[in-house]
Order: C-alpha cells, then sequence, then structure tokens
C-alpha cells in the first residue's frame, strides 16, 4: 500500500514549482481524470488527495497512476460506507454524550427508574383502590340504585323499608326490582376461632349481585340452605379449604358451595355472599327490611325519567345510577378519609425527586461537555441546535428510566395480584407515565440548556 | 485585486471594567483577501486573539465595523452573529476541539449538520473534505484514536467543509511537531489558492513564515508593520485551490 498522508508521511519542506514535482501531478491528475471517468463521480473526490500529495513529495510510488488508482480504490469503498444515512447528527451527539459516562447514565437513569415506580406504585394503588371501592357495585346487575338516603359508601348500610320496592315497582318502565343486604357479621372457624366477615346477601335466581369468577362449585347453589360463597384468598382466616367446608354466623352453619378468585375487600374483612333470606337471617336483619334495592329498566326505559319518577314516590332514599353511586363511593374513600390524599402526595413526591435527579445530572453533564457546546456555539450553531442536543440527552435518559421503570412497576403489578391491595397498572397509566417522565425530563433539561446557552463562544479560543 | 472577504476598520476593544480595564485592541484596521493566507504575528497579550475573535464574530468592538462578506457585526445579537460564523467562517483552533464522542466524519458532518443541511449529500461532503486533507482512512476513527496532527487535520476539514469566506486558525501548529505543523500548514496554503477564500492564522511559530502570503505584526493592540510572505514572492504552481476539487461534482 503506497503512502499519501500528509502528515508524518510527507517529506515536503514547503517548496514547490520543480518540474518534477509539475510532471507528477499531471500524471497523477490524468490518473484520476481515466479512472473518475470509468468509475462515476465518487472518484472525484480523492483527486485533492492525490494532487495534494504529489505535491508535497510522495515518495516510494513506481507508478502515480497505479498508487492513486488503488488509493482511490480503497477510498472509494470507505466513502460508500460513508454516504450510508445514519440517525441524525444531533440524535448521535445526544447519545454519546449519554452513554459516554456511564456512572453518570445509572446515577440518572437510577433516579428517573426510582422516581417512575415511586409515581407508578402510588397511582397504581390509587387506581387499585378505586376499582376496589366501587368493585360490588361494578358487578351489580342494576340500573338504578335506590339507597338510604345519606349513603356514603357501598360498605355503609342502613336499612330500606320492604315497602319501597314496591312502589319503585309500580313505576313505569322498572322491569324489576332486587333486594340487596349487607352487614358485617363474626364468622366462627371450624377450629373454634373467629373473624369478622362482610356478608353480601342477595337472591341468585332474582338477579342482583351474585358472586362472580367462581373457580369452584356454582353461585346458583346459594339458593340451597345454608349456603355461602367465599374468596379462595381468604381461606386461611375462614379457617376452610373450600366447597363443602362449613364455619358459622351468628350460631347459624354457613356451608362453602361455591369459591371465587379476586373478590376482595380493601378493608380486609372477607366479603361472604349468601342468598337474601340467608344473609338476613345471618345479619339479624328484620324481614321487612333490606339495605338496597337495585333497580332494572325494561327495554327502551328512559333512565332519567324512571330515576326521577321512584325518587318522587320514595322518602328518606336516594336514587342513583350505577356511575353515581361509584363516583359516592369512590369520592368518600379516596378523599373523605385522605387515603387518596396521601396517594398524590406520594406521586408527587416522586416527580418532584426524579426531577431534581435528573436535572442535577444533566446539569453536571452538560458542564462537563460545556467546552463541546462552546465549539458548537464557536463554529455557528443556533441556540436552538444546542437546545436540541440537550433535550435529545433528556428524552433518552426518559425512554431508558421509563422502559426499566415500566417492567419493574409490571413486577410490582404481578406481586401484589393477590394482595389486599393491588397495584393496578392500565395502558392509560403507562402512557400517562411515559408523558410524565419525558415532561419531567425536559423540565430537567431547563438548567443545563440555561446554562449552555449563556456560553461565550470565544471562550474556545483560551482553552 | 480581489475582493476583500473581511474587513475590520478602526477596531477598538476594551476588555474588563472599572480598574481591571484593558485597551486589547486601539484602533486596528485589517482587511482579508480571498486567495491569500495572512500571519498575525506578535508578543502573548498584543491582541491577536481578540482581533481573531472579532473578525470571527465572536466578539463584537467596543468600538468600529466588522463585515464578513459585507455583513456587519455591528448590533449584532449573539443568535445573529452566529448566523454570521456559519455562513462565512471556519475556525481552526489551537486545542483542535473535536468532540471525542464523535467520529472524523462526524465531526465534520457536524457544521453542515447546524446548518440544516441533513442530506446523504451532506455527510458525502463531509468524506471528501477529510480527503482533501488525507484523511479518508480515518472516516470512522475516533479523536482518541488519531495523532494530534491528524485531529488537526480533521478540524481543518471541519472549517472548510461549510466552503466559508475565512478560515481563521489560532495557533495551529503550537501543539504538533514539525513535520505535523508544517503537514498542517502546508493544506492550509492550499485552502489560501482559493481567490474566494481567505485564511488568517494568529501564530507565534516562525516556521509557518514560509507559507505567508503576507505577515501582519501587531504590538501592544495596534498593527504596527505588514510585509508580502515568502510565498508570494515564490509562488507554486497554477494548479487549482484544493477546495475547489472537494466537491464530488466539481470536473
Amino acid at each position: 500500500m503506497h503512502q499519501h498522508r500528509l502528515g508524518t508521511d510527507q517529506r515536503s519542506d514547503g517548496r514547490h514549482g520543480d518540474d518534477r514535482t509539475r510532471r507528477l501531478v499531471a500524471s497523477v491528475r490524468r490518473a484520476v481524470a481515466a479512472t473518475a471517468a470509468a468509475t462515476g463521480r465518487a472518484w472525484d473526490a480523492f483527486a485533492p488527495v492525490a494532487s495534494a500529495a504529489a505535491r508535497t513529495g510522495w515518495h516510494g510510488a513506481r507508478s502515480a497512476g497505479e498508487a492513486i488508482a488503488a488509493a482511490s480504490r480503497a477510498a472509494a469503498e470507505r466513502l460508500s460506507s460513508a454516504r450510508k444515512a445514519g440517525p441524525p447528527l444531533v440524535l448521535v451527539l445526544a447519545s454519546r454524550n449519554l452513554f459516554h459516562d456511564r456512572v453518570r447514565l445509572v446515577t440518572t437513569v437510577i433516579g428517573i427508574v426510582f422516581s417512575v415506580i415511586l409515581v407508578t406504585v402510588q397511582i397504581g394503588l390509587f387506581l387499585g383502590f378505586e376499582r376496589m371501592v366501587t368493585t360490588m357495585v361494578d358487578h351489580a346487575e342494576a340500573d338504578l340504585w335506590i339507597v338510604p338516603r345519606g349513603t356514603r359508601n357501598f360498605e355503609d348500610p342502613s336499612l330500606l323499608d320492604e315497602r319501597q320496592r314496591f312502589r319503585a315497582l309500580s313505576v313505569g318502565g322498572v322491569a324489576a326490582v332486587a333486594p340487596l343486604v349487607l352487614g358485617f357479621a363474626e364468622w366462627r372457624r371450624p377450629d373454634g376461632g373467629s373473624t369478622p366477615v362482610f356478608v353480601v346477601g342477595s337472591d341468585p335466581r332474582g338477579g342482583g349481585l351474585a358472586p362472580w369468577n367462581v373457580v369452584a362449585g356454582r353461585a346458583d347453589d346459594l339458593a340451597a340452605p345454608f349456603a355461602v360463597a367465599v374468596d379462595r384468598s381468604y381461606a386461611d382466616r375462614l379457617g376452610v379449604r373450600g366447597v363443602g367446608d362449613a364455619g358459622e354466623i351468628r350460631d347459624q352453619k354457613a356451608r362453602i358451595v361455591a369459591v371465587t378468585a379476586g373478590i376482595r375487600s380493601f378493608t380486609t374483612t372477607p366479603y361472604v355472599f349468601a342468598g337474601f333470606d340467608r344473609a338476613r337471617a345471618y345479619l339479624g336483619t328484620p324481614t321487612d327490611r333490606a339495605t338496597y334495592f337495585l333497580v332494572r329498566l325494561a327495554p327502551g326505559a328512559d333512565i332519567d325519567r324512571v330515576r326521577a319518577q321512584i325518587a318522587e314516590n320514595l322518602a328518606d332514599a336516594e336514587v342513583l345510577t350505577g356511575a353515581a353511586f361509584r363516583e359516592r363511593s369512590r369520592s368518600f374513600w379516596l378523599f373523605g378519609t385522605g387515603a387518596g390524599a396521601a396517594l398524590f402526595g406520594g406521586a408527587l413526591l416522586g416527580i418532584v425527586v426524579g426531577t431534581v435527579i435528573v436535572a442535577q445530572t444533566l446539569y453536571s453533564s452538560t458542564k462537563d461537555h460545556i467546552a463541546e457546546f462552546a465549539t458548537l456555539r464557536a463554529i455557528g450553531s443556533s441556540t436552538r441546535y444546542i437546545v436540541e442536543v440537550i433535550l435529545w440527552q433528556a428524552l433518552l435518559s426518559a425512554l431508558v428510566g421509563f422502559a426499566l421503570a415500566t417492567a419493574a412497576g409490571l413486577a410490582v403489578v404481578a406481586a401484589t395480584t393477590d394482595s389486599a391491595l393491588p397495584v393496578v397498572m392500565t395502558p392509560t397509566l403507562v402512557l400517562g407515565l411515559l408523558v410524565l417522565t419525558i415532561a419531567m425530563c425536559a423540565v430537567s433539561a431547563v438548567a443545563a440548556i440555561r446554562e449552555v446557552v449563556r456560553i461565550d463562544p470565544a471562550t474556545v479560543l483560551a482553552r | 485585486m480581489t475582493a476583500p472577504v473581511v474587513e475590520g476598520l478602526a477596531i477598538e476593544k476594551t476588555l474588563g471594567e472599572g480598574a481591571g480595564r484593558v485597551a486589547a485592541l486601539r484602533g486596528v484596521s485589517l482587511t482579508l483577501t480571498g486567495g491569500a493566507l495572512t500571519l498575525l504575528m506578535g508578543p502573548s497579550g498584543s491582541g491577536k486573539t481578540t482581533l481573531l475573535s472579532i473578525l470571527g464574530g465572536m466578539l463584537t468592538p467596543t468600538r468600529g465595523t466588522v463585515r464578513l462578506r459585507g455583513e456587519t457585526t455591528t448590533g449584532a445579537g449573539p443568535e445573529a452573529l452566529a448566523a454570521l460564523r456559519r455562513r462565512h467562517v471556519g475556525f481552526v483552533f489551537q486545542s483542535y476541539h473535536l468532540f471525542p464522542t464523535l467520529t472524523a466524519l462526524e465531526n465534520v458532518q457536524l457544521v453542515l449538520d447546524v446548518r440544516g443541511e441533513r442530506t446523504p449529500e451532506a455527510r458525502e461532503r463531509a468524506a471528501a473534505a477529510l480527503a482533501t486533507v488525507g484523511l479518508t482512512h480515518k472516516l470512522a476513527s475516533f479523536p482518541r484514536e488519531l495523532s494530534g496532527g491528524e485531529q488537526q487535520r480533521v478540524a481543518i476539514a471541519r472549517a472548510v467543509v461549510g466552503r466559508p469566506a475565512v478560515i481563521l486558525a489560532d495557533e495551529p501548529t503550537a501543539s504538533l511537531d514539525g513535520d505535523n505543523g508544517q503537514a498542517i500548514m502546508t493544506v492550509l496554503a492550499e485552502i489560501a489558492r482559493d481567490p474566494e477564500r481567505a485564511v488568517l492564522v494568529v501564530t507565534h511559530d516562525p516556521r509557518t513564515l514560509p507559507f505567508a502570503d503576507r505577515v501582519v505584526r501587531i504590538e501592544d493592540g495596534r498593527i504596527v508593520a505588514e510585509e508580502p510572505g515568502p510565498r508570494r514572492a515564490a509562488s507554486g504552481p497554477p494548479t487549482a485551490p484544493i477546495d475547489s476539487e472537494v466537491r464530488p461534482h466539481a470536473s
């Protein structure tokens, strides 16, 4: 391979113009021109290499033409690969700045992951809590709920008179009204211990609120004497193993005919499903009373009109749509008790901590690369271009952190699925977290951007 | 006689404030025309670098006027000055100031990228600029993989790739050994063969003298001497300037 570098391989002492050099240059130019004509315009780019090399005293070449042809062929291959389009350079610069310092990158990513996981868990808990406090309302077969006036949530049982049910049935557009009774009771375990339970009673054949997600036995068997359904996650608490086992409530037998999965109470008190009359007996509820009445409408009935007419006929009771009852329960538990504020507070703290960590690492990264940003400015870069580099760094940090945090979040979701308060991740939450992470990182970049836009490009001359 | 590409008229520059106020330039006028390599020489603290910064649009003068290709820097804000530099000026720094995380090709391409030229042709032009300085075999090399001379050649390729009106070089040979310093000056002298382009080299290095078309001496913020350089007297063969051959479409 012939040498053609201008640096250590050249022998020029700055003198030009002798006949030998002129002949060599002419020979080189002819060779390159011939090669260019034969192989395409890319070869033109290498003519200056040849002429400059020749002018500076290239030695060792038997034939200038052959040397240039060989060098040009190799160079063309390199140029060909150089032509291949890559990612935008601003993105390349940002990613290399980011990935260049692994320690800082790890710190940044840990900050983001910590922050996003904290936010994920808090909001996931919020969603899980929200779902849990309305799960009974969600699974009831009711278009309208008749509830005692002032009811704040589903587990806030007062009693309605049975006559309210008949008044509701007299309203046009009402297809059925099912009674529901609920309340706390004491479950006596087969081994002699006891634990509080929340009894939910409705007629399994008359519509209302039957257990769902039945994994053993049949919900229809709740019509049998002393039949109850429990969730498998409470089996140990209740001292039972499955269908066929029995405990006692209020000194009355409670035989398990169905086992469900995932019907958990956020209060950790187990739900026990029973038929309406059986539940009334377990709770000691008078026979002419019920906690709620679940109204189903006839096809085509106007829900607002029916609701208004039922409400007119009732005293000391309210008529709510499912959505309104859900919202009332949710508001009570999330905001009436302060639980929601605590969860939101935790999420906010996560955002603040994450923003501070990312801002700090981005700022110090920018300080480390300040000479490069000054060079960018010196070569004429606009502020916008520099901001673009920093924002790309922030965005890349966000994406890496978000990906890891989401994976960790999914692990938390899996680990808490059967817990008293599962963490829930919905597609909307994931999308929201992505937007939040990006916004957090963009805000974090502000300090770094402020530092960079103040750079005096003339500082590069002093370095 | 070619038209001036950079004109500095009665430039004064005061640095610092209060008791620390220093007059770095005291009424300097300097015009750079295309096709010439000008050496600006002078002792430390004489105002060389300040003058280079002002002529290159990095600083604005306290008094006086600077025109780059006819566009004045007077009253221009930081963004407008950046735009002027982008359009008209190529810089070569003593410490190269290459981006350590970018390859040689990417370092050169960056100049075009900040100008919004993001096509495959821009990449091709960057590769061609590196070819002009004999670094075709180093396109994918990072600065840490290059010698000092090679890094400075990448810096020169970066300076010329945007086809600026003027190349301003601040002590380009100061960090290099004799051979590499000569090579760098050879390339700069080649660039200065283009009648459309001026090259100004701020230097202490007497070994750069043979490459000069003109030598300007500055002391205490004033130009004290100006004379033709050795290259003007013994001009080389009438070959085309180096940058005109960079272009892939050039005949």
